[in-house]
This record gives structure tokens, C-alpha cells and sequence, in this order.
């Protein structure tokens, strides 16, 4: 234990009740938080952490309950309010303005002024840079946002708020998005604002961080509190069980197996992305029947590309795609869903599903024009939803009903539904865009143990996931790609988790022949 | 010749001032991030109203505020409509412009007695010309420079707007609500009251646009006055891509059509178009614009989409 002031409790929210409708997000949370400390918040999604935290930041007014900042009682009913209490809040998906500057971004709001409300930019880049050097959070001011990495985006988040006097610092899932060095940098920096002082509270799903960076951790399930612990005294087992409420394997079941020929082969793939610049640049790679090919790397290294020309979603360039011998680049996706290849998408609310059609329409969307689900042009539905009704039973959905939408479906069922129509397609390779993003711990058990049953039935699995313990966990062979080209191809057993994360930042280029 | 060219380059100052005044308001309300379409409503009812408060009154410079008065006041049920209850922009848009001149219509008859047209306003009551007389009569600079003083005004609103966009923290608050209001609204900047406030600014930008034509160019309101000058401001808005400066090189541009429209309509024109097809030009170059150009221009990202501040 650093520099915690237990006499100190800056944060302290008692009974906190949030309900929406008839849904109860939070029921009756407590939460203390000390000086100095890091106190992560644990549970899955949909738990209710941030909620929480969106009450703490007066995003949210809480159905009932109190809280305290410094021991005096507060009622945060906006943000700003929020801001001027000393609370800062980083979120998931970066609130920052692209085409903006990095200092524009962070004055955005309390924006130093001269006459007639003209901006002092000259000050504000010497504020941005004053307080970026006494944090250690190295920016460029004068940089637009499109053009830094996710990680500098991430420093220009904290700097908003400790821009605005933040002395409590609220990070939602901050690691989701950044490579292993990236994490071990963003730990510094908590610890960093720690030792100023400062307290960080971190929402995360993801217990080896907790185990490495934070003091205290509260856990919280379906809303309600169950624990608060001194992590250094409990292990990432019984911080799951505890998510959970039941034992989970954090290993996928896997036998080894031989693989077998090639089904897939990219040859000198190029693919443009929308701004019409090549994302995807000459990527070679070969997929074989049996295994499970993982490709690691940081958003937006030419992934989404890839994956769009595979399924016939983005015109191909140059180089080849070739399916158990034939070659079917620039074929229309249903050419390539009849040539065996079946896709789930990355975004499962976009591309993968219709939702506002049923559970049972969306689960022939490939299959409607054939029988026995239509003939002659005409819908079948009785054939329609019995073979849904089989496919949920199957696949284990909920609610069991066939007959309403998707939209409706959590999204660890809505991925159950795509799951299911894509697997039962029997196709030769199957293609696994980020399949367990936004997931629960449950869920993505389910989704891995899919992906290995494909796998053992002797077909090919790719799989591209920014989740770089996903990749090591349930892949044969790992590919990295780095702006857009294949780095290298190591063997699942071999991987270690720094040699990959140098890679994905580009630090392995020399083994590229 | 000279005389030829400085009278088309009057007439292109003069025709693009009402495009300018309504391409402004146009910059304000979707830089904020709110699709106006309701420029061509709100720069008739400005135009009514300028004419009817410039007749009865006597004064240009009333007749021009009560036209931006008006103006906003129209584009206030659009801020209602589209940014308190997250209505489709455009539907509202096409709403108010069957309000505009339907409702400008309906006045016009209350005012006049049940004519369609406004009464002319005396000569000595239109806006005035600043530099009138000071340069010799019909040579080149007197041609081009003297001018309505709204035409003056449009220019330096252009300044104006773009030193508020790009200069003054509520420009950075106002592009920020119009790229990514949700990021504006967890630093505490107030998205519902940024868009009211310029979707009404642009109201009365485009109020101003409408008084320009029936104080300054012509001098009483008739139905057909306006006839598509909102949309074509929309377009240079759109071809100016959303910048001040840009939207009043696009005005620039459809204004000249309107000058070379009016010179070879002269008896002394070098050669003879018919007036019908002649006419068309400032419609035809909207939709080559509109076509060449929409989709590669770069709109604030949230333009058009309703924000709730509930829902997070």
C-alpha cells in the first residue's frame, strides 16, 4: 500500500439505487473509496458498474441513495457540477472531437479567453503542455485527433480531466482498446497520479489488470454489491467466482490436433479502406482445415479491411482469395457464402443481424429464397420456425421464442443467433470478426467452445480479435498484422505475450522477409 | 466594355447578397449540427415582413431587424420541432417551408387588403446606398461599389461568423456540438441551448437574406420573390463546405450567373438568349454543384442526427 490516506474517504456512495422502468440497475450499492488509491470496480457487463459510475459523474440521477465527496453530502445533477466536486471521468468509447486539435479537445468547455470571447489558443497549448509534463501523459497539442494513437488519445482523456482540477478520476474499461505496452504504460500513469495525490477508480471486466494495478476492488453482479476486497490478499479465481456467482475456466478445453491441407489461401491481398488509402497492403496467409488461426493486432491495422474483402464486402485491389482450390475474389458474398465460407461480424447489431426482424427470420437470412423455407417465391413459416425453434433449443438462446426480434436479445444472444445460423450452414471456413467484443464471461465461453467444435470438426477457423488473451488462449497459430501486412506467424505454444505485443506496435518489422 | 464588366460585377454583388445572408445561417445551424432546410420559409416570411414594416413605417433599417425578427421566429419552431423533440430535420425543414410563404401570403392579404403583392416602398425609404453620389455617375467604380448598404452588411457578417466559428470559445463549443455532441455535453456544454441558438441565428441570417431582396433589389414582396433562393444558398452552403468564407465564394459563384443573366437581358447586350433559358442558369449550375460536389464534402459529423441529453 502506496500512499493511501485511510482517514480520507473522498468518495463514498450509500445505498445507491438506479432503476430504469422496471429494470433495477443498481440496487442498494455502497462504495467507499480512500485517498490516494485505485480501487477498480469488477462485474460483467450489464452489472451495472457503469451506471454507477455514469451517477458518480452526474450522467445519471440515482433513484435513491446518498453520496459523499470528501465526507461532505453532495447532489451531482450534471457534469458540471461533477467537475467542479474534483471528479474526472474517461470513457469507454473516447469523447473527443476528431477533427479537432488535442489542445482543443482538452480546453473544450473552459476555454482560456481574451476579448470578446476570443480564444487564447497560445495560453491553452501552455496549460496542456504545463500539466501533460507534470503527469508524465505525453501529447501533441497542435495535432488533430485523427492523426494520434489510441493511446495518446486515451492520455488526452485524462488530461481533459485533470484540466479541469480532476481529483478523483473515473477510467471506464480504459484497457479495451490498447496494446500490452500501451496497458503497462496507462498502470504507470495510474500510479503516477496516485503518488500526486490523485484517486483513480477503473470499471474493468478484466482481473489480471485489477491484480496488477489496483489496491481494492468491489464486486458487483446483476446490480447488487457482493464483496469488497484487498486484492493483494485474493486471487483472480475467486475475483471471477465472485463476478460470476458460479467457477469458471479461464483455459478453453483444447486438444492438440494435426492440421490438415490448406482451405484458405490470401495471396498479395490489397484492399483500399473508405478514404479510398490501402489498409490492407499486400497481406499474405493460409488457413488450414483443423486449426484455429488467430490474428492479432491494434484497431485499425487493416483487420476490418481484411475481413470485409474476404466476405465480398469491399472491392479486393489486387492478390487473390482462393477456397479449397478455386479462386473467388471479388465475388458477390452470396457466391462466397455458397463456396462454404460463413462469417460472424464484427458488428453483430450491423451486419450480422436484422434487428428488427424475428429471431427466426434473421436466423434464414441465407437460406430464405430455398427450401423447405420457401418455394416458389412464398414463404414457408411453419417450416421457418420449427428449424428456428430446433436452432435455439440447439444453441441455447433466451428467451426461448423464436417470434421475437433480435433487437430485443441480450448481445450474448444475439451472438448465439449468428452463432447458430452461420454453424449450421456447415461451412468449410468460418470467419470470427471480434466474436466475443462486448460479451460476458459466460457468453464468451460459449462463443470459444463454438470455435474450437468447428476447429475439431476439421474445419477452418479465422479468427481476428484486438483481445490479445483471447487470441493466445483459444488459437493454433497467431498471425500479427501491422499496417496491413502479416509481421509474422508464431505457434500458439510458443507465444508469449511481450514478443506479440512489440509486433502488434510495429517493433517486429525485421522479421519481415 | 469596362462599363459592361463593372455592371456585371454590380449586379453579382447585388444578387449575391440575399444567397450570402441565407448560406450564413446555414453555416450557423449545421455546424451545430442541425439540417436546415427551412432557409427558402424563413427568407420569405423575412421578406414579407421587411416590406410590409419597411411600407408602413418608413424605415429600412426597422423593416430589416423585424425581417430577422421574423426569421428567427420561424426557425424557433424548428429548433423546437428538431432539437427539444428530435424530429427528423428534414421533415421539419420542408414543414417550415410550406409555413413560410403560405403564412407570407396569408399576411401580405391581412396588410394589403387582400392583395398578393405588398405596396412599393417610396424610393427615398428603401435601404440606402452609403456612398451614393460620391463617385462619378455610371463610371466602373461607381458601378461596383455603390451599393445597398446590405450588401456591405454581408460581407462583413462573412468575417463575422467565420471569427465566431473559428476564433471565440462558442465557436469551438458550437463545432464541437456539431461534430460530437455527446462529448460536448460531458464537459458540461450545453447541446440543446448551442443548437437553439444558432438554428434561431440562422433564422434571422436568413430573415436579413429575405429583406436584402424586398428592401434593397426590388421594393415591395410578391409570392414568386424568393422562388428558390433558400435552396440555392443551401447548395452554396454545401459547395463552400460548411465554411463561411467557402459558402460566400459558392454565393459569389451563383451570383454571377444572376448578374450575366441580367446584363444579356439588357436591349444592348452583345448578342440575343432567349430570357427563358437564360433564366434557368442559376438552377441549372445548383444542380451540377449539388451533384458534382455533396458527397465528397465534408459535413460536421452529427450534422442532421437529434441528440437527447438523457440518453447517454
Amino acid at each position: 500500500m502506496r500512499n493511501i490516506d485511510f482517514d480520507c474517504k473522498v468518495v463514498e456512495m450509500k445505498n445507491i439505487i438506479k432503476k430504469f422502468g422496471d429494470f433495477t440497475a443498481n440496487e442498494n450499492i455502497n462504495l467507499t473509496v480512500h485517498k490516494g488509491e485505485i480501487h477498480a470496480l469488477l462485474g460483467e457487463n450489464g452489472a451495472g458498474k457503469s451506471t454507477l459510475m455514469n451517477i458518480l459523474y452526474g450522467l445519471y440521477q440515482p433513484t435513491a441513495g446518498e453520496i459523499y465527496i470528501n465526507g461532505e453530502k453532495v447532489n451531482i445533477t450534471d457534469p458540471n457540477v461533477a467537475i467542479q466536486k474534483g471528479i474526472g471521468m474517461v470513457h469507454q468509447h473516447f469523447m473527443l472531437v476528431e477533427p479537432f486539435t488535442v489542445t482543443e479537445n482538452i480546453v473544450l468547455g473552459m476555454e482560456p479567453t481574451g476579448l470578446a470571447g476570443k480564444m487564447d489558443m497560445k495560453k491553452a497549448v501552455q496549460d496542456v503542455e504545463e500539466i501533460s509534463k507534470k503527469y508524465g501523459l505525453y501529447v501533441k497539442p497542435n495535432e488533430k485527433i485523427y492523426d494520434i494513437s489510441v493511446g495518446m488519445q486515451q492520455r488526452v482523456e485524462i488530461l481533459k480531466a485533470l484540466y479541469r482540477g480532476a481529483e478523483i478520476l473515473i477510467l471506464d474499461e480504459p484497457t479495451a482498446v490498447l496494446t500490452p505496452q500501451e496497458i503497462k504504460e496507462l498502470i504507470t500513469i495510474m500510479r503516477n497520479l496516485t503518488q500526486e495525490g490523485k484517486t483513480v477508480i477503473i470499471i474493468t471486466h478484466k482481473l489480471k489488470e485489477i491484480k496488477e494495478a489496483a489496491d481494492y476492488c468491489t464486486i458487483i453482479r446483476r446490480g447488487k454489491h457482493i464483496d469488497t476486497v484487498e486484492v493483494k490478499n485474493t486471487s483472480e479465481a475467486e475475483l471471477a467466482s465472485k463476478m460470476v456467482g458460479r467457477e469458471v475456466s479461464f483455459k478453453a478445453d483444447k486438444e492438440s490436433k494435426e492440421k490438415g491441407e490448406a482451405t484458405l489461401r490470401i495471396e498479395n491481398l490489397v484492399v483500399k479502406d473508405n478514404r479510398a488509402v490501402e489498409a490492407v497492403r499486400g497481406l499474405s496467409l493460409e488457413i488450414h482445415a483443423g486449426e484455429i488461426l488467430g490474428i492479432a493486432g491494434v484497431d485499425g491495422n487493416g483487420q476490418t479491411e481484411l475481413i470485409e474483402a474476404l466476405t465480398g464486402l469491399r472491392k479486393i485491389e489486387a492478390g487473390n482469395v482462393i477456397v479449397n482450390g478455386k479462386n473467388v475474389t471479388n465475388n458477390t458474398p452470396k457466391e462466397i457464402i455458397e463456396n462454404k465460407i460463413a462469417s460472424i461480424p464484427e458488428d453483430r447489431q450491423k451486419r450480422g443481424l436484422v434487428l428488427d426482424y424475428t429471431v427466426a427470420e434473421n436466423m434464414i437470412l441465407e437460406n430464405y429464397a430455398k427450401e423447405p423455407f420457401a418455394k416458389h417465391g412464398i414463404m414457408n413459416s411453419t417450416a421457418i420456425n420449427k428449424f428456428a425453434k430446433e436452432l435455439i433449443e440447439k444453441f441455447d438462446v433466451r428467451p426461448e421464442d423464436e417470434k421475437i426480434k433480435a433487437r430485443s436479445l441480450s448481445g450474448g444472444n444475439q451472438q448465439k443467433v449468428i452463432i447458430a445460423r452461420e454453424v449450421t450452414n456447415d461451412p468449410d471456413i468460418l470467419i470470427a470478426a471480434q466474436p466475443t467484443r462486448g460479451l460476458d464471461v459466460g457468453a464468451i465461453e460459449f462463443v470459444h467452445k463454438s470455435l474450437i467444435q468447428q476447429r475439431d470438426k476439421n474445419k477452418a477457423v479465422l479468427l481476428v480479435s484486438l483481445e490479445l488473451d483471447e487470441i493466445m488462449n483459444i488459437s493454433d497459430r497467431i498471425a500479427v498484422i501491422y499496417e496491413g501486412k502479416i509481421v509474422d506467424i508464431v505457434d500458439a505454444k510458443d507465444a508469449d505475450e511481450n514478443t506479440l505485443g512489440l509486433m502488434m506496435a510495429g517493433g517486429g518489422i525485421q522479421n519481415e522477409k | 466594355m469596362l462599363d459592361s464588366l463593372g455592371f456585371i460585377i454590380g449586379t453579382t454583388l447585388m444578387y449575391s447578397t440575399p444567397l450570402i445572408y441565407a448560406a450564413l445561417g446555414g453555416v450557423m445551424s449545421e455546424n451545430s449540427g442541425v439540417v436546415n432546410i427551412g432557409l427558402e420559409g424563413m427568407m420569405t416570411i423575412g421578406a414579407l415582413i421587411g416590406a410590409t414594416v419597411g411600407f408602413y413605417s418608413g424605415n429600412p433599417w426597422l423593416a430589416f431587424l423585424a425581417a430577422g425578427m421574423a426569421g428567427g421566429g420561424l426557425a424557433l419552431l424548428h429548433a423546437v420541432a428538431s432539437v427539444s423533440y428530435g424530429a427528423d430535420q428534414v421533415v421539419s425543414g420542408i414543414a417550415i417551408n410550406f409555413l413560410g410563404p403560405g403564412l407570407a401570403l396569408f399576411l401580405s392579404r391581412i396588410f394589403f387588403e387582400g392583395a398578393t403583392m405588398t405596396k412599393a416602398i417610396p424610393l427615398d425609404n428603401k435601404m440606402p446606398r452609403p456612398i451614393h453620389g460620391l463617385l462619378p455617375r455610371n463610371s466602373f467604380l461607381d458601378l461596383v461599389f455603390n451599393q445597398y448598404a446590405t450588401v456591405y452588411i454581408a460581407f462583413l457578417l462573412v468575417g463575422v461568423v467565420w471569427f465566431l466559428l473559428y476564433r471565440t470559445k462558442l465557436g469551438l463549443r458550437i463545432r464541437a456540438v456539431g461534430e460530437h455532441p455527446r462529448a460536448a455535453d460531458t464537459l458540461g456544454v450545453s447541446v440543446y441551448k448551442i443548437r437553439y441558438l444558432c438554428v434561431v441565428l440562422s433564422g434571422v441570417l436568413a430573415g436579413f437574406g429575405g429583406a436584402s431582396m424586398s428592401l434593397a433589389i426590388v421594393s415591395n414582396f410578391r409570392p414568386t420573390l424568393i422562388s428558390g433562393h433558400g435552396f440555392i444558398a443551401l447548395a452554396a452552403m454545401i459547395f463552400g463546405k460548411w465554411k463561411p468564407q467557402g459558402a460566400m465564394w459558392a454565393c459569389l459563384l451563383f451570383g454571377v450567373s444572376n448578374g450575366l443573366v441580367v446584363y444579356l437581358g439588357r436591349s444592348d447586350a452583345p448578342f440575343e438568349i432567349s430570357m427563358q433559358l437564360l433564366s434557368m442558369l442559376p438552377y441549372v449550375l445548383t444542380l451540377i454543384v449539388l451533384m458534382g460536389f455533396v458527397g465528397r464534402s465534408s459535413a460536421p459529423a452529427a450534422n442532421g442526427v437529434p441528440y437527447e441529453e438523457g440518453e447517454r
